[in-house]
């Protein structure tokens, strides 16, 4: 069986991954997925813990399914919002769209 | 019924406060209400007498006692009580009664006046204060219900207050008994301080009596009885009218007649005799002071002095006052030679005839009033009228009223032989028994005392006394009538007339009460005195002498009132044949111009006092003083706010503003409104606190 590191690696570099495509992209489509690509990191990790850790809890996996719903619902709000945003403006490039400038 | 003593002066309360309260709308109501309670007062005086008389209650520990807490004054507390003792009972013998009489007489004399309610309102609130007075049995009440006979006064000699002369008169008899009232505050505060009670029964008990005249006071080298007793003859001097504080009596004559006879000459001037009757074991406490002396002298100096002037006097109800002025001093005077029982029965016998003369002239008023409305009606006789105003009060223009108006004349003339003193009208015997106590002091003391002082002033004002009163009733009553309204006067209306009459009979036959040989006045009221004071109370025997001198004199009066204003009855525009005096009765006429030297130097020094406190408070001290505390205050808050509010106060508020401002411009750099910053310090954040977990 393979050892729980490896699942932990995996998320981790799919954690990094993610992480630099929400912070670099300037897409806003692409940080959308960047953040998409680190909540599925952290699900990888979540069911990996529940595997090893404690298989005779169902507390992992629901967990994950929650993030999973979440992600979704985030996903479609954020799309929702570019979407308007490129209504509006002509644009998705993240380093454009600051209207919350203080 | 002596328990129901308490009650006499509250129903006439009641009535005042239900007369105001109320009834005042209604005129017949309100005098309705008026006279129901002080007849109820009265039935039930006269009933409480009985009894007394029946038990034969003496002074002191065999007087009658009611008591209630009144007022508390720190651990001691003022009882209210009543008391009934012989003395008590005189005084409710008489009070009440006359109290009745003027009342029934007023609803015919007050008949037409506006104010109606008000004034027997006020009479009632007056009844109450006399009814009071007697039956108080500490001093403290005595001074309330004094007070409050004080303010009646006050109201009812203003009662016309249209009138300045009136409401003037008001003013002065308030601030002339005043003078009086406070000096005897004064010696009850002393009388206080000294025996911590002011109740009759305790103050005059002999062990109390002997240590306030042992004990002399600091300083003076007095016993305190001396000095306590006169200073409560000070108030005594002020409520009766006496020399020097005489000078409110004639002015309150601008009241309405019926308060001349009820208060300014039967009752509330006689509550100063009273009193000094009532504290009389104070005044005889130390032997031969200087206490009975000054009552005495001061006594029989007024008696003398007030008949004087009652000679030159035209107005009828001045030549009254004048005559109750000195008969006061007869009751004073006899008090100061120890002649209690006299003095008493003076006080008594006086009420009646002095409350019906008053009546009577009232009456005559009334008439002459009457008589000149109807004289201006008709429209005769205004050609030889018009050069003087008229006044109703005028004995020159009266005379001849004894065909118009027989019942007041005779009821009248039963008062003139009564002052005057002839035997057998009352005034006769009361007046005898004080000449004859003062002879027969005076055959014991020597020439060169009090009682011979006392007994020839009084023997000189019997003379003057008879002859003024001739002169009043030949100038009212006989020869011819000397103007058109005397001409026209009628007889006063029956409610009137019947009072004159019921104070006629005991005015007549009251003396018979103590006569020299059956002195039954003597018996009630010396009864049981002699636990106070015993040597002043033996009864004066009958001396033929002073008897028939004093006869002599009022008679010789008479006489010589008809031999000046009866031989030859005065004619219209004619003048008082007295003024043939000259200077004397220019000065007679003018009172000795007493208030002529009270105004130029009381009077004057007080307005001098007012003006110079008044330049001391508004120009020099008091004013410059507040106006200096206001400039310190203004200074003083403008330099607060340009040292301290403007730069500490403010600055703080404004350096707040100006450091939120300063951050919020740092602060708002960091808002850069790209998600990525934002996602980039939240990484940075979550690694530091991360790194801060594992390697801390």
């Amino acid at each position: 069986m393979v050892p729980l590191s490896w699942y932990l690696v995996v998320a981790a570099a799919l954690f990094c991954i993610g992480l630099y495509g929400a912070l670099a992209r300037r897409n806003g489509v692409a940080v959308l997925m960047g953040v998409e690509l680190m909540l599925n990191a952290v699900n990888l990790n979540l069911v990996a813990f529940w595997r090893y850790v404690a298989p005779h809890d169902l507390a992992g996996q629901v967990f994950a399914i929650f993030v999973i719903t979440v992600a979704a619902a985030e996903a479609a709000v954020g799309l929702a919002i570019l979407l308007a945003i490129y209504r509006s403006r002509e644009t998705v490039n993240v380093e454009e769209i600051d209207e919350m400038k203080g | 019924m002596l328990q129901l003593t308490w009650l006499i002066p509250f129903i006439p309360l009641a009535a005042f406060a239900v007369i105001v309260l109320w009834a005042y709308p209604r005129r017949q109501l309100s005098s309705s209400i008026a006279i129901g309670a002080i007849a109820l007062s009265w039935v039930l005086s006269w009933g409480v007498v009985a009894q007394a008389i029946a038990q034969r209650l003496g002074m002191g520990e065999r007087a009658f006692h009611l008591l209630a807490d009144w007022v508390p004054t720190g651990d001691m507390w003022f009882r209210m009580g009543v008391q009934v003792d012989p003395l008590t009972a005189v005084m409710l013998f008489m009070v009440p009664f006359v109290c009745l009489m003027i009342f029934i007489y007023s609803v015919g004399y007050m008949e037409k006046d506006p104010r109606y309610s008000r004034f027997f309102a006020y009479i009632s609130l007056f009844a109450c204060g006399m009814l009071g007075l007697v039956v108080a049995d500490n001093l403290f009440m005595l001074l309330v219900f004094w007070e409050i006979m004080g303010l009646c006064s006050y109201l009812l000699i203003g009662f016309w207050f249209e009138k300045p002369s009136a409401m003037k008169a008001g003013l002065k008899a308030f601030l002339t008994t005043r003078v009086g009232d406070v000096i005897m505050l004064s010696g009850l505060l002393l009388l206080y301080v000294q025996t911590g009670t002011l109740t009759f029964a305790d103050l005059f008990a002999p062990e109390t009596l002997h240590r306030l005249a042992e004990t002399t006071v600091p300083g003076l080298g007095l016993p305190w009885a001396t000095l306590i007793a006169m200073l409560i003859f000070g108030g005594a001097v002020g409520k009766s009218a006496q020399f020097p504080l005489h000078v409110w009596l004639p002015d309150a004559m601008e009241g309405p007649t019926p308060v001349s006879a009820l208060i300014h000459a039967a009752t509330m001037v006689s509550a100063g005799v009273y009193l000094v009757a009532r504290t009389f074991p104070l005044f005889a406490a130390v032997e031969h002071g200087p206490q009975l002396g000054l009552v005495a002298f001061i006594g029989a100096f007024t008696a003398l002095f007030a008949s004087t002037i009652a000679i030159a006097q035209d107005d009828i109800k001045r030549v009254l006052a004048y005559s109750t002025i000195s008969q006061l001093g007869y009751m004073i005077a006899a008090l100061g030679i120890g002649a209690y029982v006299a003095a008493v029965f003076h006080l008594i016998t006086h009420a009646f005839f002095k409350a019906l003369l008053f009546l009577g002239s009232g009456s005559v008023i009334h008439g002459m009033e009457h008589g000149h409305h109807e004289a201006a009606h008709y429209g005769h006789g205004k050609h030889h009228e018009e050069a003087k105003p008229f006044d109703p009060n005028d004995m020159m223009g009266m005379g001849g009223l004894k065909a118009k108006m027989p019942t007041t004349f005779w009821t009248f003339l039963v008062g003139t032989l009564a002052l005057a003193g002839v035997v057998p009208f009352a005034g006769f015997w009361s007046k005898d028994e004080i000449l004859a106590h003062a002879y027969e002091a005076f055959l014991h003391e020597g020439v060169v005392s009090w009682p011979f002082f006392v007994w020839l002033l009084l023997t000189l004002a019997a003379f003057l006394t008879a002859f003024y009163m001739g002169r009043q009733v030949f100038l009212t009553f006989l020869g011819e009538p000397r103007t058109e309204a005397a001409r026209h006067a009628h007889e006063s209306p029956r409610s009137m007339t019947g009072p004159l009459v019921v104070l006629a009979f005991f005015a007549a036959f009251l003396g018979f009460a103590g006569t020299p040989w059956a002195n039954a006045f003597h018996h009630l009221l010396a009864e049981g005195y002699e636990v106070w004071v015993p040597e002043v109370l033996h009864a004066t025997p009958f001396n033929l002498s002073v008897a028939a001198l004093s006869t002599a004199m009022a008679l010789g009066g008479l006489f010589m009132g008809w031999w000046v204003y009866g031989r030859r009855p005065l004619q219209a525009g004619e003048v008082d044949p007295a003024t043939r005096l000259g200077a004397l009765y220019t000065l007679l006429r003018n009172k000795y111009y007493v208030d002529e030297f009270y105004r130029a130097t009381v009077i004057r020094f007080v307005l001098w006092c007012s003006e110079t406190f008044f330049g001391f408070d508004d120009k020099w001290v008091v004013d410059p003083i507040v106006d200096a505390v206001g400039a310190f205050g203004r200074w003083l808050s403008d330099a607060l706010r340009r040292f301290v509010d403007t730069p500490v106060v403010d600055g703080a508020v404004n350096g707040v503003a100006r450091a939120m401002d300063f951050c919020g411009r740092g602060l708002r750099l960091t808002q850069t409104g790209r998600v990525q910053n934002y996602l980039l310090v939240v990484l940075v954040t979550v690694l530091l606190l991360m790194g801060l977990y594992l390697y801390w």
